[in-house]
């Protein structure tokens, strides 16, 4: 099952490989990994997306755990939360498919950023499933180039 | 006043209490090493970095207390890895201080640069670099609370040329605290009675103890536990000595070699208490068939160990000691339990297959020297009270199961990485920190020959290590393997040219002994065991003796090979 970990680190030089081999050492998946600064200096919040039976969850969280310079783990799959990840999709734009591409642009409320007489380059912002239902709306047109952050994600205030 | 980066580093360690720090210099630790005879910490010279760290380690099993070393940059640091990652997988804890190029000069290739603490990431509790003296002895600080807290383990640290060349205000931290960094160290009481409840009511419960018993110091609680509710105990590699082994409960060690009383146990117990172990496979054998018929109560400091190769019903996040304490108490308190008269039947049952199946040997008609003899008659000869090192293979098996160890932190080998060449450096380190205790490597031919180099480093300090060879002329526990299950397809295990160890141990200024009769055995040991030299002793022994029982790997552990 997948899960979605918010993983609250020093910000001190090789947090990164520190987590980042943790995974690879221990035959662990990363779908995906995101790293920014908090508010707080010296503090960085990681966001990764991993997946895995119970027992592996379960040691993923507690591994990371161990790990000196993490401060704190939560699986937000336990709980209900909103979850986002933004993408730049550069795709073929001719003139008999924009315009159809651009009502594709409308149902996902995806933005426009970039423009040429041959390529559009859209800006979407959504969760997992959103993302990988545009993607596979647009392949027909032919996507050139495609970027994504990863999930970044954070627990809703009121668990209904 | 200000000090050196050098000055500052000593007198750290001056106040972390460390007296010996085991080391090799280089080019950027000379400014070290040109501080220290100025300081009251006593320097040992090994022959190889590998045999630095395991006499670190040594030092640290056979005391409880922080092993240390000193090494240059990047080959002194590569060298120290395989000792690092030893101490890393059996929880010790040692700090390693590498060299390091100039700041300016990290990530351009330096001469004998090295990224360390990225190679070591995976095999160090944590580590460290330096980029600026003021945060060197609160960095020293943090290494050795890190080192010896929690679940213990390496920390190593490097030290760039300039931050040690460096001055600033030197004040050693009274105190440290680590948001990211708490260990757990007092039992949840709800899970503590739910186990005392639970051994309560079981009728052939078994305490299946580890390293963790000893790094805790809880050996001497578990005795009494054990004693008085009347619980058999097994232990793994790594846990022996934590209870006497010469005491009518115990049942010796299990898993792979383990003895068949002790492998008939887990099988058949309904309530196994594991303490400070972790469920290795050398110990569980086949994880779907271990311990089939019983409830499992986990105690270990680290949550990661819980669950992570076995289901377990009582978790208990704890140090083993605080645990034990609070266990006998709930215990204590469940009244109208005659604890001897309600296990008296489990007791006897094990008791059974102790007689049934004792740990054997074959005298054989060879005449050749049986090697479970030589430790045997080691046992007799040191009463148990001689700290036991060994090397890795078969020597380490007969180790284990042919000596009875008495006390904790006399049985000093390498259980997690299985290393070959720890034993003697290991020994040196326990000498050192016992200089009135006699300290016996037992070896084989093959391992004795990876960190031999370390004769130079016992002989130089006087250090009276006596080197036991079970010479087999083989890696015999490869061969083993290739004997039960590859055919005998004896590839590259055959040792017929070896050194001559009589002159190898004379050519460093030791004594060499050799022995190839069973009645000469006795007598060389007695004079070794009293000679105030390092000394080998080169004992020939039946070359393919296999080490029984046997469960083989991925197996049961039901189904041992027996002599």
């Amino acid at each position: 099952m997948r899960h979605v970990l918010s993983v609250l680190v020093e910000n001190e030089p090789g947090v990164l490989s520190r987590v980042a081999g943790l995974f690879s050492g221990r035959g662990f998946n990363i779908d995906s990994l995101n790293v920014g600064p908090t508010l707080e200096k010296g503090v960085s919040l990681m966001t990764i997306s991993t997946h895995g039976d119970e027992q592996i969850i379960e040691q993923i969280i507690k591994q990371l755990r161990k790990v000196i310079t993490v401060i704190k783990v939560v699986d937000l799959s336990d709980a209900k939360a909103v979850e986002r990840e933004m993408v730049l999709i550069k795709l073929n734009a001719t003139d008999s498919s924009r315009a159809e591409i651009l009502r594709i642009v409308d149902i996902f409320r995806c933005k426009v950023v970039d423009v040429s007489t041959d390529e559009l380059t859209l800006e979407v912002t959504g969760d997992h499933g959103k993302i990988n239902a545009l993607v596979s709306l647009l392949q027909r047109f032919g996507i050139k180039e495609f970027a994504r952050t990863g999930t970044v994600a954070m627990r809703r205030s009121m668990q209904l | 006043m200000e000090l050196t980066g050098a000055q500052i580093l000593l007198e750290s360690l001056k106040q972390e209490g460390v007296k010996h720090i085991f080391g090799f210099p280089g080019g950027a630790v000379i400014d070290i090493y040109d501080e220290l005879p100025k300081h009251q910490i006593e320097h040992f010279l090994v022959r190889h970095e590998q045999g630095a760290v395991h006499a670190a380690d040594g030092y640290a099993r056979s005391t409880g207390k922080v092993g240390v070393c000193l090494v240059t940059s990047g080959p002194g640091a590569t060298n120290t890895v395989t000792g690092i990652a030893t101490a890393y997988m059996d929880s010790i804890p040692v700090v390693i201080f590498t060299g390091q190029v100039p700041t300016a000069l990290i990530g351009n290739d330096a001469f004998q640069e090295v990224d360390i603490v990225g190679i070591t990431r995976p095999c160090t509790k944590h580590n460290y670099l330096v980029k600026d003296v003021r945060d060197l002895a609160r960095t020293i600080k943090e290494a050795f609370y890190i080192a010896s807290t929690g679940r213990p383990g390496p920390v190593l640290v490097d030290l760039p040329k300039d931050v040690m060349q460096a001055r600033t205000e030197f004040k050693y931290p009274k105190t440290i605290s680590l948001r990211s960094y708490n260990p757990n160290y007092t039992p949840n009481k709800k899970q503590v009675k739910k186990a005392a409840r639970l051994i309560s009511k079981a009728e052939k419960p078994l305490i299946y103890s580890g390293g963790g018993v000893i790094s805790s110091h809880a050996g001497e609680i578990m005795t009494r536990l054990a004693r008085r509710f009347s619980l058999p105990v097994t232990s793994t590699l790594m846990g022996l000595g934590a209870f006497p082994g010469n005491d009518p409960l115990w049942l010796g060690m299990l898993g792979m070699h383990g003895t068949y009383a002790a492998n008939m146990a887990v099988n058949n117990s309904d309530v196994l208490i594991s303490m400070g172990a972790r469920f290795d496979d050398r110990v569980t054998g086949k994880v779907s068939t271990f311990a089939p018929r019983a409830r499992i109560i986990h105690i270990d400091i680290d949550p990661t160990s819980i669950r992570k190769n076995v289901n377990v019903h009582i978790p208990i996040v704890s140090d083993c000691l605080n645990a034990l304490k609070a266990l006998e108490e709930e215990l204590e308190e469940l009244e109208g339990i005659n604890w001897e008269e309600k296990h008296s039947n489990w007791v006897r049952t094990v008791k059974g297959w102790r007689e049934e199946h004792p740990v054997k040997y074959e005298t054989g008609e060879t005449g050749r020297i049986k090697p479970q003899y030589v430790m045997e008659q080691i046992y007799e000869l040191t009463r148990g009270e001689a700290i036991i090192c060994t090397e890795v293979g078969q020597n380490q098996m007969w180790a284990a199961q042919f000596y009875k160890y008495h006390s904790p932190r006399t049985w000093l080998s390498s259980g997690g990485l299985g290393t070959m060449g720890y034993g003697f450096p290991a020994a040196i380190g326990a000498q050192v920190a016992n200089p009135d205790k006699l300290v016996i490597d037992i070896a084989g031919d093959g391992s004795i020959q990876m960190n031999i180099q370390e004769m130079a480093t016992a002989v130089c300090y006087k250090l009276p290590v006596k080197i036991i060879i079970l010479n087999n002329s083989y890696l015999g526990m490869v061969r083993q393997w290739q004997e039960l299950f590859y055919n005998k397809n004896y590839c590259a295990t055959c040792l017929d040219t070896a050194p001559d160890f009589v002159k190898l141990a004379e050519a460093y200024g030791a004594e060499g002994y050799l022995v190839e009769k069973t009645e000469d055995v006795v007598p060389v040991l007695t004079k070794v065991f009293a000679s105030p030299k390092t000394c080998i002793v080169d004992v020939r022994v039946e070359p393919e003796e296999n080490v029984y029982p046997m469960v083989p790997a991925g197996a049961s552990l039901t189904e041992m090979l027996l002599v």
